[in-house]
């Protein structure tokens, strides 16, 4: 096997691992803590990517655009909670199913009106859009290093706020046990829309971190909230830990198949049996681990104490 | 009460005043408005729209009713739409159809039920061969085609060893075929990727792996929305200094435009390999560039050519027939001919009802505004008919 390229297959899977977690932190928080079911988190991510091409056309700078789109996607986060998902988490999870569905729907066309059926390409500064060679023959982009950093950054910073920090604490306590903490006294509303509006950046940072390399389009959430899905239900309900464990699983696996399938298949059916059945195969490794993870800890790897 | 029962009147009047066949002639069209898609079929639906005004909305004496439905990039969705237009609407021609899965998949809902049916892009090998069928006409060219045109190109390039992408669905496995058929040099490796609403669009995992392969050269299929995403990370890896590039339906006017906006310069100056260029040299191909880039400033893409010549090869059967379209096969004697003003010029039709026509190749240019387009460069093959034709018993 080429080693190199296995070293810059195991970078590409650790940076889809990246982009998950930045979506999967903000969706296993809302559900793990508030108990809702937010289908409309791609649509965050689709806001999130929108907003940056916007203003990196305005500027001329995707990080101005990013530092201009991240408090802009904050803002629609806590307007789409006090609007709309507020109403809602007294629901059961039908309703929550339902309506955030509809608000799917309702942003996607939102988006066709504002934007155009068109997508937006965002261009890159010329100093991430240059390649470094680590090693010899390991050739990586450096955007894509760029969002390597970006989400361990993100991943530290939640650390030290869900540890170290009140807020984190009463996140900790909302996701164990959401009942008591409001007995207690602590202001739940307050804490919920607070939690939304960070879920709501982080996808949005999401969005915004993908869009240079494919491009802000509409219902470009749709497919990755899917996998998102499948990475918190495997990291467990809740858990800002497992999700990032298990977005790197899940992003690792999704690129090695990718990779490596059709060669192994090489090795026991035709070639051209191969190269239909490995991208199938490939696109179903992951919820193979999902059914896996199920079967054997129902509750995912990683789950919250206390429940 | 009363209002309730004018309400119905009104819906019975409406209904009634639709359902009386032969006062138009009625045209479906299905193609994809919503999804990151969306922008081909509005494409095709503004050139549609150019072509009925040229013709002054009439054919053979007759007003035409143009009904648009949106198959949302799916083939059961194309499907409902189309058993909609024929059993519905009752209509006399559906055309349309951008993607190969879909038009498979609605095929029976036309021609099991003698309708008309006119692929204005989508030319899947059995459309072609099999399943090639007297009321089907394609106004595009069957899908293995302009990917034979390029592995010629690249024969005449000196290309030895080549790496090809493209989505893993109908059309993609004929381009793939296609290029194969042609090509002569050796094939170092092949990636089909996830197609649909929810297709891949981060090829990085693939591009390192053509990085791997040795390949002097890679073809690739990418056409609506994954067109620039694939064109940026080419960049973006590096890969356009180590690897020649050769695209099919990837770079176009839609694709164009928003590399444009970026500015990103890498496209300039890349070849592809089609039918018809923006800049092709005849009469009715400038008017209907000139009066599309009038009407919605932008270029025209060869979906948008494909379209205005399906509503004029529509208007050649029904003309000839003067508008009574229960004469099908008077109209199908007519489209056959292919006697209509196309912006490809002059051509004629297989007997599987797929043209036999030129590619040429074109180059990514700056026009005198500034704007970038494809351009005519030169012819690469002939009266090139598919190689399906011969499995079609027609």
């Amino acid at each position: 096997m080429n080693l190199t390229l296995l070293i810059v297959q195991l970078l590409n899977g650790l940076q889809l691992g990246i982009l998950l977690f930045l979506l999967a932190s903000g969706l296993t928080l809302i559900f793990g803590i508030m108990n809702f079911v937010n289908l409309a988190h791609g649509s965050l991510y689709m806001v999130g990517a929108f907003l940056c091409a916007t203003f990196t056309q305005l500027t001329d700078s995707f990080i101005l655009g990013v530092l201009l789109a991240l408090p802009a996607t904050a803002i629609f986060g806590l307007l789409l909670d006090r609007i709309v998902v507020r109403y809602l988490y007294q629901r059961d999870h039908l309703d929550h199913v339902l309506a955030t569905f509809g608000l799917i729907l309702v942003l996607n066309t939102a988006a066709h009106m504002i934007w155009g059926p068109d997508g937006i390409v965002v261009p890159l500064p010329g100093w991430l859009d240059t390649r470094v060679e680590p090693l010899a023959g390991v050739v990586i982009p450096v955007y894509r290093l760029a969002i390597i950093a970006v989400g361990m950054a993100v991943a530290a910073g939640l650390y030290l706020l869900i540890t170290k920090t009140r807020i984190g604490m009463r996140i900790r306590a909302g996701a164990s046990n959401r009942d008591m903490i409001g007995a207690l006294g602590v202001d739940i509303n307050l804490l919920f829309t607070f939690v939304f509006a960070l879920g709501a950046v982080l996808a949005g940072l999401a969005g915004m971190m993908v869009a240079p390399i494919t491009e802000a389009s509409i219902g470009m959430g749709n497919s990755i909230i899917i996998v998102t899905l499948v990475v918190i239900v495997i990291g467990g309900i809740g858990s800002i830990k497992g999700a990032f464990i298990a977005a790197i699983i899940v992003g690792l696996i999704d690129t090695m198949g990718r990779s490596y399938l059709d060669v192994l298949f090489e090795q026991f059916m035709s070639i051209q049996n191969a190269e239909t059945s490995a991208p199938a195969i490939s696109a179903m490794l992951i919820y193979i681990l999902m059914a896996a993870v199920l079967a054997v800890r129902p509750q995912g790897l990683f789950p919250p104490k206390g429940r | 009460m009363k209002k309730q029962s004018l309400g119905l009147a009104v819906a019975l009047a409406l209904l009634t005043s639709t359902a009386i066949a032969g006062e138009t002639v009625k045209i479906g069209f299905v193609t994809t408005l919503t999804t990151p898609a969306g922008a081909i079929g509005r494409d095709m639906v503004d050139a549609a729209k150019i072509a009925l005004s040229h013709i002054g909305n009439k054919m053979g004496g007759k007003q035409v009713e143009f009904i648009v439905e949106d198959d949302g990039f799916k083939p059961e969705i194309g499907k409902q739409k189309t058993d909609k237009l024929v059993k519905q609407d009752k209509v006399d021609f559906v055309a349309g159809y951008i993607w190969s899965h879909v038009l498979l998949a609605s095929r029976k809902s036309a021609l099991a039920n003698d309708t008309f049916m006119i692929s204005a892009n989508a030319g899947p090998s059995p459309m072609a061969g099999k399943l090639c069928n007297k009321n089907f006409f394609s106004s595009s060219w069957q899908n293995d085609q302009s990917p034979m045109a390029t592995g010629t190109v690249m024969n005449k390039d000196g290309i030895k060893k080549l790496y090809i992408m493209a989505p893993n669905y109908a059309a993609g496995k004929n381009m793939v075929a296609g290029v194969e058929r042609t090509f002569k040099g050796q094939v170092m490796g092949k990636d089909m990727t996830k197609w649909g609403k929810d297709m891949q669009l981060d090829f990085s995992a693939e591009l390192a792996k053509a990085k791997a392969s040795g390949a002097d050269a890679m073809v690739v299929f990418y056409p609506g929305p994954a067109g620039p995403a694939f064109m940026k990370q080419f960049e973006q890896a590096g890969l356009s200094k180590s690897m020649k590039l050769y695209t099919m339906f990837t770079v176009d006017a839609l694709s164009l435009a928003r590399l444009q906006k970026a500015n990103l310069s890498g496209v300039l100056g890349s070849y592809n390999t089609m039918f018809w260029a923006p800049d092709l040299d005849n009469a009715v191909n400038k008017r209907f560039v000139a009066d599309f880039k009038k009407k919605t400033g932008r270029y025209p893409t060869h979906y948008a050519a494909q379209s205005y010549d399906a509503i004029m090869l529509i208007k050649s059967g029904v003309d000839a027939v003067n508008g009574d379209t229960s004469n099908k096969d008077g109209m199908r004697a007519a489209m056959e001919k292919a006697n209509f003003p196309s912006v490809r010029g002059t051509f004629r039709y297989g007997n599987n009802h797929f043209p036999i026509q030129n590619f040429y190749l074109r180059q990514v240019k700056k026009d005198a505004n500034g704007d970038w387009f494809v351009s005519y460069v030169s012819t690469v093959v002939k009266d090139n008919q598919d190689p399906y034709v011969g499995q079609c018993n027609l």
